[in-house]
């Protein structure tokens, strides 16, 4: 299931891993993506730390890991396409994967009536 | 397209005739290079007639768009008309003839006493206009002006013995400060702004650790707006010992009205290109002079201008607790001649009329296209006014093609997608210079283009249409730079 967070970043958690990327209306707002700066495979996250960046022809936006973990694989397809995320936000345009992942307590993540209930 | 100049290059054509080479010239002739060193090939230069120069260079300058011809309602940046006046004084042989090293040398101070006044006049003025105790004239830029005002807040901290290791920094404000104070190796901590467009208080206070070495602020901040909660916030972060660091970009809509001396703030820089008249855009020339509090003046940039009881002028290099040279000489001589000009042709009362003439003329704008945009707050503005393009979105028409669509009406864009907390943010800052006729002309332009929106969106995808090229793909040229041809 896919959960979202305050920052619009999307996470979907299956067993031990999870995969991140940002949201529908993140990419929306953001508006055509240039660029993307991933972690790399191996980093060790805490939920909050920043995982990358997105630059799009507006700004530039530091993305958060909604949930910690460690890196075990990032959407190579983005280096040369960053406009799958534009096109896919939230299947094709995923930007990270993690394993041994912990839930954060700190901030709690929503379901996608509760996020869209967020963005009003 | 118009060609280059290469590519006007006719070969064997001539601009000018050189005299005939002296003897001694001659002899150069006959050096003979070593092979590594000497061209394999004649340089390529364009062979043009002296008219072909000056038209050529005359057509492009046709093609400006600059204060000069246009209205340029550049929120952030104010783009004010900048006086002749300072051009002519910035010329003048005795300041654009005279070595920077020349008040450094022995005696050297006795032959530049004019240059060495206008530094500590300018000082002082700054001092008069800001409210505070003492002024370094040498940072290059507002983001320069930020890294000074950084690194004097941590020698502060450092000579007290305090370890602060973050800043907190409102999200309207000047989109420079979280760089500068990442660079000056602090972590940054954003501040929500409230419902109204003030900085929420209570997160404010919430965050306001015994770690916070500095609190920085515009204002009024990049929403246009005065913060109301000024002497609160300065009260709290008081108590706390944290700093509060005044970004003067928006100083336009405060001389003479308000001090951020008497605010609360211990570390000003000022804009002086922006409020203090100096044609600027493309990135230069800036000069951002850094002024301090009491406290804080041991540790400015050396050197600092001095006068002493005689009356002479001379730089004092002795200041042991100085932060050292943060740019070489004395900032940016030319641009702060223009400052000083500028300060003393409209006087206390012309600065203070230029204040009112920027807020009334940025209200006019608003109250006239409220009816039309929908404004990012609902409020009396101060020096420039915040729109969303939120009631054009409905009709896919976004602040950018609005801003496109500015240019087929001979109007430059407002500032777009800033500030980053205005979803299709539209900042316009007229400034004072501009006249009710201009303004008028402009929101009519802005009316139309509302009403186009509403009637016909489809034909903005490819505004402009007036210009040489239209439409240009900003993607592509963010994702596929030539940067070498």
């Amino acid at each position: 299931m896919m959960h979202y967070t305050k920052e619009h970043e999307w996470v979907k958690i299956e067993g031990t891993g999870a995969t991140i990327g940002i949201s529908h209306h993140a990419q929306e707002a953001l508006g055509d993506i240039t660029f993307v700066e991933l972690p790399p495979v191996g980093k060790v996250l805490k939920a909050g730390d920043a995982l990358g960046v997105v630059e799009s022809v507006k700004a530039a936006s530091d993305i958060y890991a909604p949930i910690s973990g460690t890196v075990s694989e990032v959407n190579t397809q983005l280096d040369g396409s960053p406009e799958l995320i534009n096109q896919s936000p939230e299947d094709k345009g995923w930007l990270c994967k993690l394993t041994k992942i912990t839930a954060s307590d700190a901030d709690p993540l929503m379901d996608a009536a509760a996020y869209k209930a967020f963005l009003g | 397209m118009s060609k280059l100049i290469f590519e006007e290059s006719v070969k064997g054509r001539k601009a000018v005739s050189f005299p005939k080479p002296s003897q001694a010239e001659s002899a150069y002739a006959t050096i003979q290079l070593p092979k590594a060193l000497a061209a394999t090939h004649p340089v390529e230069l364009p062979e043009v007639s002296e008219l072909d120069v000056i038209r050529h260079y005359t057509r492009l300058s046709c093609k400006n768009f600059s204060i000069d011809t246009h209205f340029y309602p550049l929120g952030s940046c104010t783009m004010k008309y900048n006086p002749r006046i300072c051009e002519k004084t910035a010329a003048l042989d005795g300041f654009a003839g005279l070595h920077p090293l020349l008040p450094q040398l022995r005696r050297g101070e006795a032959l530049t006493q004019g240059a060495l006044e206008l530094v500590w006049d300018t000082q002082r003025l700054l001092c008069e206009l800001t409210g505070m105790s003492g002024f370094t004239l040498q940072p290059m830029a507002g983001a320069h002006g930020e890294l000074t005002g950084l690194l004097l807040i941590a020698a502060y901290h450092k000579d007290k013995g305090n370890t602060r290791t973050k800043v907190l920094i409102p999200d309207s404000a000047h989109g420079t400060n979280p760089a500068s104070a990442a660079i000056a190796g602090y972590e940054v901590i954003s501040v929500p702004t409230d419902a109204h467009g003030d900085m929420d208080l209570e997160a404010f206070k919430a965050l306001l650790t015994p770690d916070i070495a500095a609190v920085m602020m515009t204002c009024p901040s990049t929403l246009g707006l005065f913060e109301r909660n000024i002497l609160a916030i300065a009260e709290l972060a008081h108590a706390n010992d944290t700093l509060l660091y005044y970004d003067g970009a928006n100083m336009n809509a405060m001389m003479g009205y308000a001090r951020p001396g008497d605010l609360g703030f211990d570390v000003v820089h000022l804009n002086v290109h922006k409020t203090l008249s100096t044609p600027h855009g493309g990135g230069g020339p800036g000069a951002g002079p850094v002024g301090v509090k009491e406290s804080l003046l041991p540790f400015l940039p050396t050197s600092i201008v001095e006068k002493d009881a005689l009356g002479k002028y001379w730089l004092r290099y002795d200041r042991p607790k100085s932060i050292g040279y943060i740019a070489p000489f004395y900032g940016n001589f030319a641009v702060l001649i223009r400052a000083y000009t500028y300060l003393l042709h409209l006087g206390g009362n012309g600065l203070k009329e230029a204040t009112e003439y920027a807020v009334l003329n940025a209200n006019y704008i608003r109250a006239k296209l409220k009816p039309y945009y929908a404004e990012a707050y609902s409020r009396i503005c101060m020096h420039e006014c915040v729109f969303t393009a939120e009631l054009q979105m409905k009709k896919g028409v976004r602040a950018l093609d609005i801003a496109k669509a500015l240019i087929d009406e001979g109007f430059h864009p407002p500032t777009i997608y800033f500030p980053m907390i205005v979803h299709e943010a539209m900042m316009f800052e007229p400034t004072e210079t501009e006249s009710k006729e201009t303004l008028d002309r402009f929101i009519e332009a802005m009316i139309r283009i509302a009403k186009e929106a509403e009637a016909n969106p489809d034909s903005f995808a490819e505004k402009p249409l007036t210009t040489e090229i239209s439409r240009v793909d900003e993607t592509k040229a963010a994702k596929a730079m030539v940067l070498k041809a």
